[in-house]
């Protein structure tokens, strides 16, 4: 009797195979599509602001001023072009997106550097992208301020500070954003998978045949799991491995946990998309579902863009719902820290407990009617 | 304990409102084939569905091979095989992984599957085509194959939706032999159908319109009885005379 449970739960995984094996068309697009938006996600989620358009009206025409734009054009931040227009033209200058800020240098700088304790230069920085107007008001400081102190060796401030950046050392935002994608995509495309995988035999009218044999919910929710668990680990290692290899993300920690853990993450996207499937009556039904409870919590709950500690206290407690903020955890600590298990023991039991209710309160609802 | 196959005692159905089984009370012997029949919407399909374990009675009594179908539906499920109007074979499997599949689900070992789908296939001549998808197969292959599937495990009660409807006459005319043997072999088989002449190949027939039977007898008795010459003819006068009866009654939705 033991073994006709695993001969029930074999046939539905070797079933659920076949049927996606006899689908080369559909595998291939749930195999591109994550590819497709890793790289397309991955390249334009870049908060790094580089060449910089600045525009330099330089009234001074002196050594002086000549050397304060040579630092601009020092600095890889910048791409400097000398204005010689009239000043009513700068306003076009923004519009035209010619150039996001403007240096004006008085045409008396020599004397006022020579007669008064400050010397004023003015910056117009284009606001329009608030985040991008802040990053080049604290580059254009920062070359300021490196012109200042190699300029006057008296000046004594009361500190200097010095920080060390750890783990991301040139605070790359793709070492950051890729594993979000990866969390996301991944949970994204899990749910979706399996649940319409019941909705779709509830349409068909297959079920029926199968509740009238003598299988158990735990059958049917296990062997169907199953394969798309080996789907999913495919897909998961082939996402890792773009995401390394195009954007150049370094590797810490142990490539064997990460990929056990991501295992356990796919889990427990999947055992969501069958909790899904055993509810929801039609596969539209079920595949809006996935989408509503897996894309937007995601991407806002999890901190993969918004840390979650300025979140509002309410928003706090529900992202302990979300299995992409344990899966973050475990994938940013293993490749950016090299974090080992016994870091990862509390998300990683997080994640196993959700797998488990989920599939548990999956088989709980699983009816074995035809009652509405 | 009862030597009946289906018993059945006032059991009823409702839907909110709309009735669409009432008190029907049966007796189906064991080797018996029994056809139910009715207009669309009588109530036959509701019925199975409930002696499958599908639905839920709302009142009355009924067991299926000595089983009652409130407390013992699981029991139930290993001595029944099921076919549903659909022909519920996944048609983008082929014949061999539906066979397999379906085999599976009854809990069968490998090598039992193995054997009764060799078996099967070539019952059906559908050794050649075992590669096929099911969608490619004509569909009384398809009903074939179906049926086949339903009794992978050998129950010895088998419910038969609707089985023919849509199938060719000559394939109809096969379909029925292959029943008759099973029954030869102590199968009992409970079989709804609106073809009026597939009566005639039932030991019994009970015939059903809005939820209740009207009339259950052997076909030469009824056509005895309404003193007819085909099945065609007894069903019309007996649900002329029912209409006559029943003209107060509601139509269902």
């Amino acid at each position: 009797m033991r073994s006709s449970h695993l001969f029930m739960i074999l046939a539905f995984a070797r079933k659920e195979l076949f049927h996606i094996l006899h689908d080369p068309r559909t595998l291939a697009i749930i195999f591109i599509m994550p590819v497709m938006q890793l790289i397309m996600f991955g390249y334009a989620l870049n908060m790094e602001i580089q060449n910089v358009d600045i525009a330099v009206v330089d009234m001074s025409h002196s050594p002086l001023s000549r050397e304060i734009v040579r630092e601009f054009r020092g600095s890889r931040f910048f791409t400097v072009r000398e204005y010689t227009g009239e000043l009513s033209g700068l306003d076009a200058l923004f519009k035209k997106r010619q150039a996001r800020v403007v240096l004006l240098i008085p045409a008396d700088l020599d004397v006022q550097f020579r007669h008064q304790p400050f010397v004023p230069l003015q910056f117009l920085i284009d606001a329009s992208d608030a985040n991008a107007a802040t990053l080049i008001r604290n580059y254009c400081n920062q070359v300021v301020m490196n012109f200042n102190q190699s300029h006057n060796r008296q000046l004594r401030l009361p500190f200097r500070v010095s920080s060390n950046i750890l783990f991301n050392p040139d605070m790359k935002s793709t070492y950051f954003f890729v594993p979000g994608l990866i969390a996301l995509l991944l949970i994204m495309l899990s749910a979706l998978l399996t649940s319409i995988s019941i909705t779709r035999e509830k349409e068909t009218g297959t079920l029926e045949q199968i509740l009238v044999s003598p299988v158990r919910p735990a059958h049917i929710v296990l062997g169907k799991v199953l394969p798309y668990v080996v789907m999913g680990i495919l897909i998961g290692s082939l996402i890792l491995l773009i995401g390394f290899v195009l954007f150049q993300i370094p590797f810490r920690g142990s490539m064997v946990l990460l990929f056990l853990l991501t295992l356990l993450y796919i889990l427990t996207a999947l055992s969501m998309g069958i909790l899904i499937s055993t509810v929801a009556q039609t596969q539209q039904v079920a595949m809006m579902i996935a989408q509503m409870a897996t894309m937007l919590p995601t991407l806002f709950l999890s901190g993969f863009i918004f840390p979650i500690s300025s979140m509002p206290v309410v928003l706090q407690y529900l992202s302990y719902l979300v299995p992409a903020r344990y899966y973050l955890l475990i994938v940013r600590g293993i490749i950016l820290k090299g974090s080992a298990l016994h870091h990862l023991l509390f998300p990683a039991l997080v994640l196993a407990g959700m797998s488990v209710l989920l599939l548990l309160i999956s088989v709980r609802k699983f009816r074995m009617t035809l009652e509405g | 304990m009862d030597t009946y196959a289906v018993l059945t005692e006032k059991l009823s159905r409702h839907f909110g409102d709309f009735v669409a089984v009432d008190g029907v009370t049966l007796r189906v012997s064991t080797g018996e084939v029994f056809g139910f029949l009715g207009p669309n919407g009588a109530g036959k399909t509701t019925l199975i569905r409930m002696l499958c374990g599908l639905l839920k009675p709302t009142s009355g009594r009924a067991t299926v091979g000595g089983y009652d179908v409130y407390r013992e539906s699981e029991r139930i499920k290993q001595h029944i095989g099921y076919m549903s109007q659909r022909f519920s074979l996944y048609g983008d499997l082929t014949v061999q992984e539906n066979i397999d599949f379906y085999g599976g689900i009854y809990g069968l070992s490998r090598e039992r599957v193995q054997r009764k789908r060799e078996e099967l296939l070539s019952t059906l001549h559908l050794g050649r085509y075992r590669n096929l998808l099911t969608r490619d197969l004509p569909l009384g292959f398809k009903q074939r194959l179906a049926l086949g599937c339903a009794m992978l495990h050998e129950p010895p009660i088998l419910f038969l939706d609707e089985p023919t409807s849509g199938v060719d006459p000559a394939a109809r005319r096969a379909f029925w032999e292959v029943i008759h043997a099973t029954a030869r072999q102590g199968t009992t088989i409970f079989v709804t159908t609106h073809f009026m002449e597939e009566a005639e190949y039932c030991h019994r027939v009970a015939i059903m319109n809005f939820g209740k039977v009207v009339a259950l007898d052997s076909p030469g008795s009824l056509k005895t009885r309404y003193q007819k010459s085909t099945m065609q003819e007894v069903f019309v006068a007996i649900l002329q005379q029912e209409g006559a009866n029943s003209e107060f009654r509601e139509e269902p939705a």
